[in-house]
């Protein structure tokens, strides 16, 4: 059973080997030598800096990632149900598929409650998503 | 024990190795093609046609003057391309690239060409590990402590997670049609068999609509047009790579490609029958494997130049737009995909 991540541990030895590499290497053979102080200040189209971006984010990015994680944890369950689904048809169980249908129901009342609240909207102004 | 990690292992820089190689060869492709579909000639100078251009650019990028920007975070601006590029060397290792069940080498079960074949999890593996591709970008983003670079940070991870929920989605329908996670069993329940005698049975014909839905939302997982919201650069300049040079930068265009060369494999896995084709019955050991890779060549040719050519000819989203899609649009779309496939297995209809 543990042969079967033999792959998976030589692909990351591998993969990581690469990615510190190419910093390691870029970093050895483009050693510092031009560096003048403006080189080295935040680009900004040109202009001096004013402040830094660590800044307050716009809170859609929190409401798409609330959805995200509620929708991703529905299509989790998902996943033995549809591997499943194809032997169990197999066997002759008729109602398999009628399971999943009622899975997805819900999964639908959750979709439009949230269309309905805006959550899907970008752009819109002064609501509440 | 040991045999079998030498093939692995073989198998390992064989395949990363190809990928690596198309990579350099895409970026080629891309500049060449990008140029004929303008009406000029692009880079055309080093070597017969140019090809040697991409080499020419990782050696220049290479001895670029390495500098980390004042007010970064350190470690995680280093770190950041870093991971872009070990996840997009570790997510294609579940996919058959090639035929070869029987093939040994050394006593050691060959297991056709694909690093991880007898890995449990099979596609869960490349759905987790490319997820975390995520991470890459906002950390690159964030750590640059640029206006621009958090911007396109917040707005690519923001993208990803909307366009995964149908991607995943897009494969479910795949996975209930094969009742398995291996990519392998997809690829076998594709083959050898035909509807009405001429049409091969791949799964885009029953599941048109997925298909269509996972091309659209793989197009959005890998940041390319018409979808790079994450670098527009009539507003962003570079969006979250403004701060990157040298071959910290060249690691996040690399991860692009082997992500657009691992997409490309995955719609030819799930959708266009993998490495089969028509007649493959009367093959096998090494013939097989080379005309299964032929095969599989050509079918990824297509993709790849596929994602070449929408880039050069369609005009960028706008993020509201982006938005609208993958939630209202692709998502929909995906779950009717998976019940059309439920209903007509239960009905009797698709095999």
């Amino acid at each position: 059973m543990i042969a079967q991540y033999i792959p998976v541990v030589l692909a990351f030895a591998f993969a990581a080997a690469v990615a510190v590499g190419m910093v390691a290497l870029t970093a050895f053979l483009g050693r510092g030598r031009l560096t003048r102080s403006r080189t080295r200040d935040t680009f900004e189209s040109g202009m001096p800096l004013i402040d830094l971006s660590r800044k307050r984010v716009s809170v859609k990015f929190f409401v798409v990632a609330m959805v995200f994680i509620v929708f991703d944890v529905e299509v989790a369950f998902l996943f033995p149900w549809a591997v499943s689904a194809r032997a169990l048809l197999a066997e002759g169980n008729r109602t398999v598929m009628l399971d999943g249908l009622v899975f997805l129901v819900f999964l639908a009342i959750g979709y439009v409650y949230l269309w309905r609240e805006g959550a899907f909207d970008w752009s819109r102004r002064g609501s509440q998503s | 024990m040991w045999a079998e990690i030498i093939v692995s292992a073989a198998k390992v820089l064989v395949i990363a190795g190809t990928v690596l190689t198309l990579v350099a060869v895409m970026e080629w492709v891309e500049r060449r093609g990008a140029a004929f579909i303008q009406d000029r000639l692009g880079p055309n100078r080093v070597g017969p046609l140019g090809l040697f251009q991409p080499l020419v650019d990782a050696v220049k990028l290479l001895f670029k003057e390495d500098l980390t920007p004042a007010n970064v975070s350190r470690g995680l601006y280093l770190l950041a391309p870093m991971i872009s590029v070990t996840v997009a060397l570790m997510t294609f290792i579940v996919i058959p690239f090639g035929a070869g069940g029987d093939i040994t080498i050394f006593g050691a079960r060959l297991g056709g060409l694909i690093v991880a074949p007898d890995l449990g999890v099979g596609v869960l593996w490349l759905l987790a590990v490319g997820s975390l591709g995520v991470y890459g970008i906002v950390l690159a983003g964030w750590s640059s402590n640029n206006k621009y670079s958090l911007l396109g940070g917040l707005r690519s991870s923001a993208q990803l997670i909307s366009y995964e929920l149908s991607m995943t989605l897009a494969v479910l329908g795949v996975l209930m049609a094969s009742g398995s996670l291996n990519l392998e069993q997809v690829v076998a329940r594709q083959g050898g068999q035909f509807w009405l005698g001429a049409i091969p049975q791949w799964n885009v014909v029953p599941q048109m609509i997925g298909c269509v839905v996972f091309v659209v939302a793989v197009f959005a997982e890998t940041n390319r047009l018409p979808f790079d919201l994450a670098e527009a650069e009539t507003e962003l300049v570079a969006g979250y790579h403004v701060e990157y040079s040298s071959m910290k930068f060249a690691a996040f265009l690399m991860s692009e490609y082997m992500n657009m060369v691992t997409a490309s494999a995955l719609i030819v896995t799930l959708f266009f029958g993998g490495w089969t084709f028509p007649g493959m019955g009367r093959f096998s050991g090494w013939p097989l494997l080379v005309l299964s890779l032929l095969s599989f060549g050509i079918k990824l040719a297509f993709f790849l130049w596929l994602f070449v050519w929408v880039r050069w000819s369609l005009p960028r989203f706008r993020y509201d737009q982006l938005m609208r899609l993958g939630w209202k649009g692709l998502l929909p779309l995906a779950t009717l995909n998976l019940v059309w496939v439920g209903v007509a297995m239960t009905m009797g209809w698709i095999r």
